[in-house]
């Protein structure tokens, strides 16, 4: 498939007060492009949710957007330190996020089933020590 | 049910967006949990919370909200009004408590956003 374009974000752990400038420069970015209604908003709750969980639990990582004619991917990779149990982190309501991003608002457990939902395809892999990667494609058309 | 009803409902004072007054607002979501929001919330909805961090006005942006009603007297800081201005939120402030400003409105006609729950499976 045909790449328009291509952006990366670095996100940096725990760094609260930036979390979700990277999300609200994709959604801008996308509206410029045209996408709007439903799929712009899907993307950006699926996005700020994935900044977030990078923030929150990775040790740092990178958001990138790739927009196709068709379709646009959001992919984040972070550095570890990986889910140990996936099953568990994809189910509503369990959460391992610290007191620091509760007091935020968030750690209430919707942010992996949230980016599910609101992704056309959604996948995920994690490797203890290594890293996770999450992959959701939202169709344009 | 526009935003200056709800003004003058929850007797309120309006922080940033005074010329949007007129906006229609259709369904209220009440929580401090900004996940809970980002799972369930659309755009025709109000979020009224007690919480003024950053991340109540990018939860809003993400989900193009046009409101936020900030309860007990709660005002955030000025360059989060400001930030809310740029994104074209009206943002008011009542000194309710979140249960009193609920009910009140709710009383007026609004309701909630209807929100899947785990029981629906089960039922």
């Amino acid at each position: 498939m045909e790449e328009l374009f291509r952006i990366s974000y670095p996100v940096a752990a725990a760094d609260y007060t930036s979390a979700g400038k990277a999300s609200t420069d994709i959604k801008r970015r996308l509206k410029q492009l045209g996408v709007s209604g439903d799929v712009l908003r899907r993307v950006a709750v699926a996005s700020y949710e994935v900044e977030l969980n990078l923030v929150i639990h990775s040790l740092g990582g990178e958001l990138t957007l790739t927009v196709f004619p068709d379709a646009a991917q959001l992919v984040s990779a972070d550095v570890g330190p990986g889910i140990p149990d996936l099953e568990m982190a994809m189910r509503e309501g369990y959460s391992t996020a610290n007191d620091e991003a509760r007091s935020l608002g968030f750690g209430a457990g919707m942010g992996l089933p949230n980016m599910k939902r609101n992704a056309d395809e959604f996948s995920i892999t994690s490797e203890k020590g290594v890293g996770t990667t999450i992959t959701m494609l939202f169709r344009l058309q | 049910m526009t935003i200056a009803d709800m003004v003058n409902i929850l007797n309120a004072k309006v922080l940033r967006g005074a010329d949007k007054l007129d906006t229609p607002v259709y369904t209220a979501c009440c929580s401090d949990l900004m996940s809970d929001v980002l799972a369930f919330v659309d755009e025709k909805t109000v979020l009224i919370t007690g919480l003024t961090n950053p991340h109540v006005v990018r939860t809003s942006e993400m989900l193009d909200l046009k409101c936020l009603v900030f309860v007990r007297g709660k005002i955030p800081t000025e360059d989060i009004l400001d930030n809310a201005d740029e994104q074209g939120l009206v943002v008011i402030t009542s000194k309710l408590t979140a249960f009193s400003a609920c009910g009140l409105l709710y009383d007026a006609g609004l309701r909630g956003v209807p929100v899947p729950t785990a029981w629906d499976a089960e039922e």
